[in-house]
């Protein structure tokens, strides 16, 4: 069951390992008729690993990029009700819409955990489903105990992380220290509108501000101050995280942390590290393999040289190449969201791992089949001065298709990248170097080679899909005029 | 005045000679030459009777000497009256009024207190339209993740607060004279003053300080209108305390205002304030904002015109009492409990713009001459727009149109409600059925609707026992919407499984104003989703979005009888 469910065994133990993430930003997928309808992906309940579970839990899915938590405006089916996949079961209110929520499943509504106009964060169980009849009772107890746990609001028994704070500067705002402030009886607080916005935004007492305004009333900039904002007139803060990946997805109980050896400094993640650290983990539930490939770069530095001085990088260079690589061999452009279907991308974009300020981030170069040379590096030194001041737009960082990683500027000769979450392939670039080759007649030569390396998914990249892709990638580079064109 | 000659022939024209007047009159219907309005004086009219009961009038101008020739179809009035018709305010319904009663050959007067045009044109509708087209421009150039979508490039958006006021100005005198000019060029007399019914028959009219005119007319039409309505207490300075009729003008934009009314006319303004920089408070009596709207959509609009802006609100609160700024002092507004009266915390703010409704214009009207009694400020009528007298009864040749009967206070229901009548006088029996009325409120996006909302409609099944169902379409999945990047929308039709019938559309999205059309001139029409849902829409355009609406619907019932010739 475990199995069908989700894309990779789950552990044997009682952690909920949940993969799912909805992508919603592309609107013309919706189905145009009813207003939004959404599947469930419900997860096994196991109590015993060795038993095939057949009670699921229905979980809060996750209907925006930017949901935490959802409210139950109503069940459209009730306890007992035969529900039959496809069918819509709850009406969940997210801060977008409200959305039909559909079940991929046969079974009965066994319990509802989570009653109307109660509030429930993603991913928190809000009913139970059971294969059979004999199963409800089972299902109803267990209901029962974990709906006494799930009070409105807090998480249920098999917790999750809360919700990351929306944006990353907050967490780091000095906030002031309440000093009850001095006064003679109890003090009006008159703060406007967008002030008081901002203050719930940024968990800022608006008590203990004192206003600036007009008739001493909190403004806005009062409340930034506060919070340690730079008073920025586009105060929009999606831009601040820069987390790739769509939608939160729940991590297994950490392992026990080894003991701390005496003397040892903790330091917390700045967000961008975090966001960092939480892909990286993600990465673990794709199936990867890796192949290698030697790329003669003799004439690609002969036209390096040639194209320098019109502010052509490397970088541009080498992005350029595998595009068109990846234009004739679309499955390596391709992704695996579900397990289930191949995503062939409508563009290629190549993003472009940059080590930035303790960070790493990956701004990316949108189309970068359909532009030419000059324009992708007039466009990548836009994306690199943006990254640099750290203004790059959620689409400028988390839209790729295709990630590039060179390192050869070090000097490592070759290295295995991972594979970033909701794409289907990484290529690790290693520095060029002279290197003694034998050609078929026996003859030895002195040429440059670059050892490249692909990380790909091999739920949706085969073998020879790769080697036929990095094929074509050397016989650009070799032959690299079209690059120009 | 119209300067254009006619070339209509004429078999005879009759001069009529006054001390003061000359006047041509053909007698051919229903092309008409006239020349009327030779004269020095301002105000007054004269009308005499000649020989074959033929009447003449005078108009009553204030210009200098001019001739007109105009190219006139106004009929010439029936026996023994000076007016087929007289039409007592110029506003949107009396004009529509105006120029139906001349298609029809009646010879037609419109008298007018104020300006042409009436709220809709000076102080309502068309006003807010141009701000409302700035605000939606500024939005657009603020909101950078749209922008950038579409691949733009703005820098920083401003604007001259003179600019976009004098903007308003100059469309509200463009439309005013445009409908002046309407009314003129078919020869509508505008009469000048403030009228007051006499009898049944009788109206007199005049400015204050001058004699008055009394001219008799077969049928009467009151449409005086509304003005904004301010509840007791509330101190209007018209600086920091104000109206709508003042907020139109932008004679300044506060830091922060608060809006008293959550109606289409509070929504409105806080969607122009916020785009200029304001914030806005909402005070709203009622338990929810928006109250009026379809609950589905008020709660879509709430979470994308107020939740994502800078604006707060209290809902279940009167403002008991507001007091302009001065000696230094913010403006204040202390609060209520709407339900416990228990008082609430004072707010204090930049300013406060009243938009708690709108009351009819009814005073100095003499109703009493004609033994009417208004209800609340509002003239009884029945579903003819006749007027209903303190007894109960009908009185006789007269009729109430628009936000002074208080039936549906928009700018084209009262322009409906005054061709209906129209029909009526003329002959031919008409019922406006008020349910095919759209309405629209301009934010960003708009919202439109037509018919019974989801609650009404339900109501309204069960007690006359038939089932509703209810299709919705989004914006969402709309190519042109998102070509616009604007998929944040919905659209929602209430009808009856069973004959097709809609009963309500509700549209939440952009152009959704534009939109409703198809809906309400089907409800008009009575046509039923069983035969719109094959109509064509081009594409791609929002259209669609009704299109899969109607395509979405499931009728269960019968489809309607057979439309292709059948033989027999």
């Amino acid at each position: 069951m475990a199995s069908s469910l989700l894309s990779r065994p789950s552990p044997p133990c009682n952690t909920h390992t949940i993969s799912f993430s909805y992508s919603l930003a592309s609107p013309l997928q919706w189905p145009s008729r009813h207003s939004s309808f959404l599947k469930f992906h419900l997860r096994p309940y196991q109590r015993n690993p060795s038993v095939q579970a057949k009670i699921r839990e229905i979980f809060m899915p996750a209907l925006s990029s930017t949901m935490t938590e959802g409210k139950i405006v109503s069940w459209i089916k009730s306890e007992g009700d035969v529900l039959s996949k496809g069918e819509s079961v709850v009406v969940v209110e997210s801060d977008k819409a409200d959305m039909d929520v559909e079940t991929f499943y046969d079974g009965i509504l066994a319990a509802i955990v989570v009653g109307e106009g109660e509030t429930a964060p993603v991913g928190a169980p809000i009913g139970l489903l059971a294969e059979t009849e004999e199963e409800i009772a089972e299902a109803k107890a267990k209901g029962a105990s974990s709906s006494n746990t799930v009070p409105s609001s807090a998480p249920p028994a098999p917790s999750f992380p809360p919700p990351s704070p929306v944006s990353g500067t907050v967490s780091s705002s000095p906030k002031k220290v309440a000093l009850p402030p001095v006064s003679d009886g109890p003090r009006k607080i008159v703060a406007t509108p967008y002030a008081k916005k901002l203050a719930k935004q940024h968990k800022i007492d608006i008590g203990s501000i004192v206003g600036t305004g007009p008739f001493n009333r909190i403004t806005p900039a009062d409340i930034e101050a506060a919070a340690g904002i730079a008073p920025n007139s586009s105060t929009s803060n999606a831009g601040s995280v820069n987390v790739a990946s769509p939608a939160p997805s729940p991590k297994t109980a950490a392992p026990a942390p080894p003991p701390s050896i005496p003397g040892s400094t903790v330091v917390p993640f700045t967000t961008m590290q975090a966001a960092v650290s939480k892909n990286m983990f993600d990465s673990l539930s794709v199936p990867t393999f890796r192949v290698g490939y030697p790329v003669m770069t003799g004439a690609l530095d002969a036209l390096y040289e040639k194209v320098k001085p019109k502010g052509v990088t490397m970088t541009a260079l080498l992005a350029k190449a595998a595009a068109m690589a990846l234009a004739q061999h679309p499955v390596v452009n391709a992704s695996c969201k579900d397990g289930k279907n191949f995503t062939y991308n409508s563009s290629i974009n190549i993003a472009v791992a940059v080590a930035i300020n303790g960070g790493l981030i990956t701004p990316v170069l949108q189309d970068a089949d359909k532009l030419d040379l000059y324009l992708l590096s007039q466009r990548w030194k836009e994306l690199v001065d943006k990254a640099r001041a750290k203004q790059l737009q959620p689409n400028e960082y988390n839209s790729g298709t295709f990630t590039l990683s060179n390192l050869g500027m070090f000097g490592v000769d070759r290295f295995d990248a991972i594979l970033p979450p909701g794409q289907g392939a990484i290529m690790a670039v290693g520095a060029s170097k002279p290197t003694v080759v034998a050609d078929g007649d026996g003859f030895f030569s002195v040429k440059s080679k670059m050892l490249v390396n692909v990380t790909a998914d091999h739920r949706i990249v085969y073998g020879a899909d790769l080697a036929a892709f990095l094929q074509t990638f050397a016989k650009i580079v070799e032959n690299p005029e079209s690059l120009t064109l | 005045m119209q300067a254009s000659i006619s070339l209509s022939a004429a078999s005879h024209s009759s001069i009529v000679r006054s001390d003061r007047t000359v006047e041509f009159i053909s007698n051919i219907k229903p092309v008409n030459l006239r020349f009327c309005g030779l004269r020095r004086e301002a105000l007054g009219s004269y009308a005499l009777k000649r020989p074959g009961s033929r009447l003449v009038s005078l108009l009553g101008r204030r210009s200098l000497t001019e001739v007109s020739a105009s190219l006139s179809s106004n009929g010439v009035s029936s026996k023994g009256f000076d007016y087929d018709l007289v039409i007592i305010g110029a506003g949107v319904g009396g004009h529509g009024a105006a120029l139906h009663a001349v298609e029809k050959g009646m010879k037609t007067a419109i008298i007018e207190g104020d300006v042409v045009g009436g709220t809709c044109v000076n102080r309502g509708c068309v006003p807010s339209k141009a701000l409302l087209a700035v605000s939606g421009r500024m939005r657009e150039f603020q909101n950078e993740q749209h922008l950038k979508a579409l691949g733009l490039q703005v820098s920083s958006a401003g604007y001259d607060r003179q600019g976009v006021a004098n903007h308003a100005n100059d469309l509200a005198s463009k439309i005013r004279n445009n409908l002046t000019n309407s009314m003129k060029a078919i020869g509508v007399d505008i009469l000048t003053g403030v009228g007051t019914v006499l009898g049944p028959q009788k109206v007199k009219y005049g400015k204050v300080g001058f004699s008055d005119n009394v001219i008799t007319a077969k049928n009467i039409i009151i449409a005086t209108g509304s003005v904004p309505f301010v509840p007791k207490g509330i101190e209007v300075d018209g600086k920091t305390v104000i109206t709508s009729d003042h907020a139109l003008k932008l004679e300044s934009v506060p830091d922060w205002i608060a809006i008293v009314g959550s109606g289409y006319i509070g929504l409105e303004f806080s969607d122009v304030y916020t785009a200029l920089g304001s914030e806005v408070t909402f005070i709203e009596a009622l338990d929810q904002l928006m109250p009026g709207f379809d609950p589905e959509i008020g709660k879509l609009a709430q979470r994308v015109l107020i939740n994502p802006r800078k604006i707060d609100y209290h809902t279940g609160v009167f403002a008991s009492k507001i007091t302009p700024a001065k000696d230094g002092k913010p403006v204040t507004i202390e609060l209520i409990d709407a339900k416990t009266k228990e008082p609430k915390p004072t707010l204090e703010v930049d300013a406060a713009l009243i938009a708690t409704g709108r009351a009819p214009f009814t005073k100095g009207l003499g109703l009493e001459n004609i033994n009417v009694e208004t209800q609340r400020g509002f003239i009884p009528v029945d579903e003819r727009m006749r007027v209903i007298d303190k007894n109960g009864n009908l009185v006789p040749h007269v009729y109430c149109i628009g936000d002074a009967n208080g039936k549906m206070m928009l700018a084209h229901a009262a322009s409906a409600q005054g061709i209906s009548v129209i029909e009526q006088v003329s002959g031919k029996d008409h019922v406006l059925n008020h349910l095919s009325i759209p309405a629209a409120c301009f934010t960003h996006p708009e919202i439109s609707m037509v018919g019974l909302t989801e609650p009404q409609a339900r109501e309204k099944g069960e007690q006359e026992g038939f089932e509703v169902s209810v299709a919705k379409t989004s914006f969402k999945a709309n190519t042109k919407a998102l070509a616009e990047n604007e998929g944040e929308g919905l659209a929602k039709m209430i009808y009856r499984p069973d004959t097709g019938e809609i009963l309500g559309v509700h549209i939440f999205g952009l152009h959704a104003a534009d939109l409703i059309h198809e809906a309400s001139n089907a409800i008009a029409l009575g046509t039923c989703i069983q035969d719109i849902k094959f109509a064509v829409h081009a594409h791609p355009t929002l259209s669609e979005v009704l299109d899969e609406l109607f395509k979405s619907a499931k009728v269960c019932g019968v489809t309607s009888p057979v439309k292709e010739p059948v033989a027999v």
